[in-house]
């Protein structure tokens, strides 16, 4: 079975996309749907790039690894130049606006433009760039409602980290409205 | 028990906690640390104990002494560490021990590289170590599956007296999904035994030993050994079929990894009109020979059959056997850690077998 949809979240390590990647694949589980978050984990990761596929389906997953995914969300250039050519037509591009001056020269694919660190130091929470960025795409697509992945934020910090709860969530809010406002002026 | 989502890594040593394993001995190495890192946390909570040991060598001949008095144990490691455990997993088939052993796999040969592979297949089912042993080898293809097969790796251990292999790779060991698990912890040790050196105090002592210098003496233990094997290959295959309810014009057989992303190609052809079955062994040993052959025999006479592994061709040995020269029996696959995508192996199945005008047209073939 085919995911009904998947996303490549891809930065630099330490920028937290695997860990965007996990709270949306959790999320998503959460809501009963079967997931599947697969991380690079080559040498790259040290200081290179990291990245990570979640797929998201109704039935069970057969290929974790999707060769044109649905959803692109880019932290940095190379990422963007490295996948953006791959985002399967009508699929939608996310792109860290603060670290990247770049189009994805994709006309068949609606492309998200957010200012992740603005937002992030804005909304109180400078670390959570990452929330931004999964707030976007989750405001671009329908693909999960945001009060579960404000649900799975909670989940994911507890004990001595509970204190991330509500700068995390209030990045990904802001991300969120960003993802909505530019997809609703693409419509109109 | 409600669902978790895990690392497949972390999933099977959580697995061995409640399969009720209470001792591990290992040696960090990319792409299986996390079970190591995992049971460190975990073991001394149910009262075991974790030794990081100081080789892979070491390791097993730890696990062969905590078997040897009775503890229910395991190791993990990955390919080039698992080589070095070859010679103590054949002391622990000889003297009957129970004991799991894990090979998050990665390519090969030599060092190679940390990437996920499917290499050691012949290893692991064929000459691990020296000597006329066999392990029992269980290929699992989800996180969920590691964990299923987790516990019954233990339960065959301890029932067979013998090593068994869970054979897994990066893919898995390194990737998140939900699990659940079938059973609380326990942390018991193994079933009361005949044969566990627990202190000859008031009873005959017993002896843990593979050194045996007369002929007829080793005959006879191997005999043994074979009738042991025997029964397992009788009672222990294990196998799955994908998509042959209804007729198929190409057999596919892959394991792990390599199946599930096989699945994902059979469904994207379907809606081409092309019939493709899959074959995917559980048990990589005992190999399940009869049921890969009956899958061969339901093709029709221009079937063909294609095997898929992430090696340069292992496994296919074995379903050529299966098929006994009734068929050509093809093969592709990759290495280096290149994990091929379902549009690489769609490609191969579109070369093989025609399309079925009525079905691509949302037909299907009992309404023709």
């Amino acid at each position: 079975m085919s995911p009904d949809t998947e996303v490549l979240m891809a930065g630099f390590g330490g920028q937290g996309m695997l860990l965007a990647g996990k709270v949306l694949a959790q999320a998503c589980m959460d809501l009963g749907q079967e997931v599947s978050w697969l991380p690079s984990y080559g040498p790259e990761m040290r200081g290179g790039t990291a990245n990570v596929m979640v797929c998201i389906a109704s039935k069970p997953i057969g290929s974790p690894l999707i060769e044109s995914p649905r959803a692109l969300v880019a932290m940095n250039l190379p990422s963007l130049e490295k996948f953006a050519p791959k985002v399967r037509p009508g699929g939608v591009i996310v792109i860290n606006q603060s670290l990247v001056d770049r189009d994805p020269e994709r006309d068949d694919c609606v492309v998200v433009k957010v200012q992740a660190r603005e937002l992030a130091q804005n909304a109180g929470a400078p670390r959570a760039a990452n929330f931004v960025m999964l707030g976007a795409y989750a405001g671009a697509t329908d693909v999960v409602p945001a009060a579960a992945i404000e649900q799975a934020i909670a989940e994911e910090f507890t004990g001595d980290k509970a204190r991330f709860v509500a700068p995390s969530i209030a990045a990904f809010q802001a991300g969120l409205e960003a993802g909505r406002r530019a997809t609703f002026l693409m419509r109109s | 028990m409600s669902k978790v989502l895990m690392k497949g890594n972390e999933a099977l040593g959580e697995a061995a906690i409640r399969a009720g394993c209470v001792h591990f001995f290992g040696y960090p190495i990319t792409p299986q640390t996390e079970v190591p890192e995992y049971l460190v946390k975990r073991l001394p909570e149910v009262g075991g104990v974790f030794v990081q040991a100081e080789s892979e060598v070491a390791a097993i001949n730890m696990v062969y002494g905590a078997a040897g008095v009775g503890m229910k144990c395991m190791t993990s490691s990955s390919s080039p560490g698992i080589s070095l455990m070859a010679e103590g997993m054949s002391y622990l088939a000889a003297c009957e021990l129970p004991c799991v052993v894990v090979n998050i796999m990665r390519a090969g040969p030599g060092l190679g590289g940390i990437l996920p592979s499917q290499s050691d297949y012949l290893q692991a089912t064929k000459g691990h170590g020296h000597g006329d042993y066999r392990l029992i080898v269980l290929a699992p293809a989800s996180v969920q599956e590691a964990v299923d097969l987790m516990t019954l790796a233990f339960e065959l251990a301890e029932e067979y007296r013998n090593p068994v292999m869970v054979c897994a790779d990066g893919m898995i060991g390194q990737m998140m999904e939900p699990v659940e698990f079938a059973t609380e912890g326990r942390g018991l040790p193994l079933k009361d035994n005949e044969w566990a050196l627990t202190g000859r105090k008031d009873r005959p002592r017993r002896i843990v030993n593979s050194l045996f210098l007369s002929p007829e003496a080793l005959h006879q233990h191997n005999i043994h050994l074979k009738q042991k094997y025997d029964e397992i290959e009788r009672r222990e295959q294990r196998w799955e079929l994908y998509n042959d309810t209804e007729p198929y014009d190409l057999l596919l057989v892959a394991f792990g990894t390599m199946a599930r992303i096989c699945r994902t190609a059979i469904d994207d052809v379907k809606k081409e009109g092309r019939r493709v079955a899959l074959f995917r062994p559980i048990t990589l040993s005992p190999y399940p020979y009869t049921a890969c052959r009956a899958a061969i025999d339901a093709l029709p006479e221009s079937g063909r059959v294609l095997t898929v592994e992430m090696n340069m061709g292992q496994m296919v040995w074995d379903v050529r056997y299966a098929a006994e020269g009734t068929r050509d029996v093809e093969f592709y696959g990759t290495a280096g850690g290149i994990v091929p995508s379902p549009d690489m192996i769609a490609e191969k199945i579109r070369a093989l077998v025609p399309a079925h005008a009525a079905e691509a047209a949302g037909i299907s073939p009992t309404s023709v």
